[in-house]
């Protein structure tokens, strides 16, 4: 079936089959920053943006993202970067299987949340499993990164 | 594996009732469980162009599409409002986000299942379901049908003017509830609901009145009356045991979340 959308900025056209699931789909496109951790729709490995919001491509038949806007990690190298350095600064990026899907889910916070607490963040990324860590050095990260931001965003306000 | 032959995007609720009669076809929510399981699908109806994707408020009713996430349902100000954010309560410890920007109201209802915090939810409101065929019936009488052919098109919260509650236990943040309990207070009278019991949520009954009255009760009758429906509602409602917890085990957290709500209502911090 044909299926015509944008992923990470590109329109395409492309040949699906009717029970593929986005996550596979979008492998098969060369998006490997996308896991497949559980397929039970419980680890966030597998999140990429669908029209800004946060899925679970391993949930989303392909067809779904029908004139839709994907966004993966490829999309968001130079973000990635800039908040995988706070990653390595805490020592939280571990074995990196679960990164893509928990950065992907970081910018989409970033967007849906203004300022957000401690509370905040744990709840928003529950949907985030690392088994590596205790998810301390991971929050740590987060709340200097979004401190950097709002810095920077500060600084270029005034 | 979930495999599927055809998938359609339908343009109209009557083309997906047309496609749906055919026992092999499916019509799509979230696909969350839908796609854990073992199935072969004819034709896969997709409702996601039909704009059933939002809540809209009405003079007297929410009207909830049945394409609308459950993320969606859980950020919806006037809704949680209404019902002093126990919608919201009863969402946000569903998995993640993602997850429940996935995730479907129509999926979650039309499932009718046990472990379903939505379900319990909607049952402690005056809440109806608008099909297809059958039009709008009350959603206590919905989920007691037996599955059929016709097409959920929308939940309908009523607004009729309570004060309600949600509680859950889990054995960890983000895994299915171990038990859930809705209550809710209205001119008409209580309603306590109880689910993951682990089977479908049911309204737990008050035949000998303990709640009767209740909101012009006193403190202490209140707490007396709380605990008292609680351990009646402990010990007549039916709980069995699953890898999540024992039906024993769901039985003492039944006495103690129904105590809890009714106290919370009451006005009683716990």
């Amino acid at each position: 079936m044909n299926l015509s959308f944008w992923l990470n900025g590109e329109y395409r056209h492309e040949e699906v089959e009717p029970d593929t699931m986005l996550l596979d789909f979008l492998r098969e496109k060369g998006c490997y920053s996308v896991k497949c951790g559980c397929e039970t729709s419980n680890c966030g490995l597998c999140t990429v943006l669908m029209d800004g919001k946060p899925v679970l491509s391993c949930s989303v038949p392909a067809l779904r993202a029908e004139g839709k806007k994907i966004v993966t990690l490829e999309g968001m190298q130079k973000e990635a970067e800039e908040f995988g350095s706070f990653l390595a600064d805490e020592g939280a990026e571990q074995c990196g299987f679960c990164n893509p899907g928990f950065i992907m889910n970081i910018f989409a916070m970033e967007q849906e949340l203004s300022d957000p607490t401690e509370e905040e963040i744990k709840e928003y990324l529950a949907g985030n499993l690392c088994r590596c860590s205790g998810f301390v050095g991971q929050t740590r990260s987060i709340k200097k990164y979004l401190e950097y931001k709002k810095t920077q965003k500060e600084g270029a306000e005034a | 594996m979930l495999k599927i032959k055809d998938y359609v995007k339908v343009k109209s609720i009557a083309e997906a009732y047309e496609l749906n009669q055919k026992k092999s076809a499916c019509v799509l929510g979230g696909m969350i469980w839908l796609k854990m399981g073992n199935r072969n699908v004819s034709t896969a109806i997709d409702l996601s162009g039909l704009g059933l994707d939002t809540v809209q408020e009405r003079e007297d009713e929410f009207y909830i599409g049945c394409m609308t996430t459950l993320r969606d349902l859980e950020m919806n100000r006037p809704l949680n409002e209404f019902t002093q954010g126990a919608v919201k309560e009863s969402l946000r410890h569903i998995v993640g986000v993602q997850f429940r920007n996935c995730a479907t109201v129509g999926g979650s209802v039309f499932g009718r299942y046990g472990f379903s915090d939505v379900l319990t939810m909607l049952l402690a409101l005056d809440t109806w379901v608008e099909l297809h065929q059958a039009g709008r019936i009350p959603l206590p009488e919905f989920v007691n049908q037996k599955k059929d052919r016709d097409i959920l098109e929308a939940v309908i919260v009523k607004k009729t003017p309570l004060k309600t509650v949600y509680l859950s236990q889990r054995n960890s943040e983000t895994d299915f509830p171990v038990l859930t309990c809705a209550a809710s207070l209205t001119e008409e009278g209580t309603k306590t609901v109880i689910g993951a019991r682990p089977g479908r949520a049911m309204v737990a009954e008050d035949p000998e009145g303990i709640l009767m009255g209740f909101a012009g009760m006193s403190r202490k009758e209140k707490k007396e009356a709380a605990l008292k429906f609680a351990e009646y509602t402990a010990e007549h409602m039916s709980f069995g045991s699953n890898m999540r917890a024992s039906g024993e085990y769901r039985k003492l957290i039944a006495k103690v979340l129904t105590r809890r709500a009714w106290e919370s209502l009451g006005g009683i911090k716990a």
